[in-house]
């Protein structure tokens, strides 16, 4: 019988994320995206430090590890030497916004020609669950176990405004909490890549994710507190060159 | 129609949440990586692939039929 809708081919074995976890979306949106364009052998990603780096044993693209933060740097380096390769980045919020966040900026103040993806789920994931730069006012993490306090942590920081700033080719928050975001997300990473294959520049796609695990939530509770929560402070919607 | 791939569900919910025929629910018995996986009834089914949209784990293949 013909499969109508299946997992892209470059989707091996089995992921090793927790039960709900957004990445494994985010993943197979970025490979059917990949697919799609007939870019399988073509497709060059850097892998951050974090929950990330789980991907380089379920995705079959050429992918590199790069160190904590510095992916940005990598895949710019990359595009470089390689420009009729597609490039992209493939990131937590922590190593973008946090260790990374002189690599994420440079990167689009040079509008270097490649695609920045950044899964934010709030936390630092991987290491248990410490305090991202965008976890929310008064949430509870091993590192502000009484809620985040804005008087002495500062506010959330918005990655995406803070990019806008620059003179960049294509920027786009998502989210994968539903159906109709995750549908909307796969536009927005096609959108990256037809941009920096095409136009050339840099480009980014931003993307509210679950971690249902550091939330200390059930899988079906995180992505009601997305619904209901994160998506007021971190609105989704396309922020630059959507016109296109 | 949907086909399952049992082994790879870890239980999260997202399709049972998801599928607007209310045609999935999670079974009686465990896999083996200890989850209840996924069930559907096919009578309630109409293959429209909310289910693959929603999963992190490509449990699912929607199918001719
Ligand atoms: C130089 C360095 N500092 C700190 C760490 C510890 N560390 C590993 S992953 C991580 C943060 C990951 O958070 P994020 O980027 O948000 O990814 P997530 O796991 O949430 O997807 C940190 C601080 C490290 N590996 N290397
Ligand atoms: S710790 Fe969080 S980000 Fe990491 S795999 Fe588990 S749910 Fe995903
Ligand atoms: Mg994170």
């Amino acid at each position: 019988m013909a499969a109508v809708k299946k997992a892209p081919s470059t989707i091996y074995g089995y992921n090793s994320f927790c039960p709900g976890c957004g990445h494994g979306i985010v993943i197979r949106l970025i490979a059917e995206v990949v697919e799609e364009m007939g870019l399988a052998e073509d497709a060059i990603g850097v892998l951050a430090v974090g929950c990330s780096c789980l991907t380089n044993r379920y995705l079959a693209l050429d992918l590199l590890q790069a160190a904590h933060g510095r992916a940005a740097a990598s895949a710019g380096a990359i595009k470089r030497c390689r420009p009729d390769k597609l490039v992209f980045t493939y990131q937590g919020d922590g190593d973008a916004a946090s260790i990374g966040i002189a690599e994420t900026l440079y990167s689009a103040q040079r509008n270097e020609n490649f695609t920045q993806i950044i899964v934010n789920n709030g936390v630092y994931g991987m290491t248990g669950g410490q305090m991202s730069p965008t976890s929310l006012v008064g949430q509870k993490t091993t590192t502000s176990v009484k809620g985040r306090d804005p008087e002495i942590m500062g506010m959330p920081l918005k990655i995406s405004e803070l990019i806008s700033h620059f003179d960049v080719s294509y920027l786009a928050r998502g989210s994968v909490h539903d159906a109709a975001h995750i549908r909307k997300t796969k536009t927005y990473i096609r959108k990256a890549f037809e941009t920096q294959m095409n136009q050339g520049g840099y480009t980014c796609v931003e993307i509210i994710s679950p971690c249902p695990t550091n939330w200390h939530l059930t899988p079906l509770q995180a992505v009601d507190r997305i619904e209901k929560e994160v998506l007021e402070y971190y609105p989704v919607g396309e922020i630059k060159g959507g016109a296109r | 129609m949907v086909h399952i791939n049992s082994e790879k569900c870890k239980a999260c919910g997202y399709c049972v949440k998801a599928c607007p025929k209310g045609a999935l629910a999670f079974g009686e018995n465990v896999n083996g990586k200890g989850y209840h996986a996924v069930t559907v009834d096919e009578e309630k089914c109409v293959s429209c692939g909310t289910c693959y949209t929603v999963c992190p784990d490509t449990v699912f293949t929607i199918e001719e039929g």
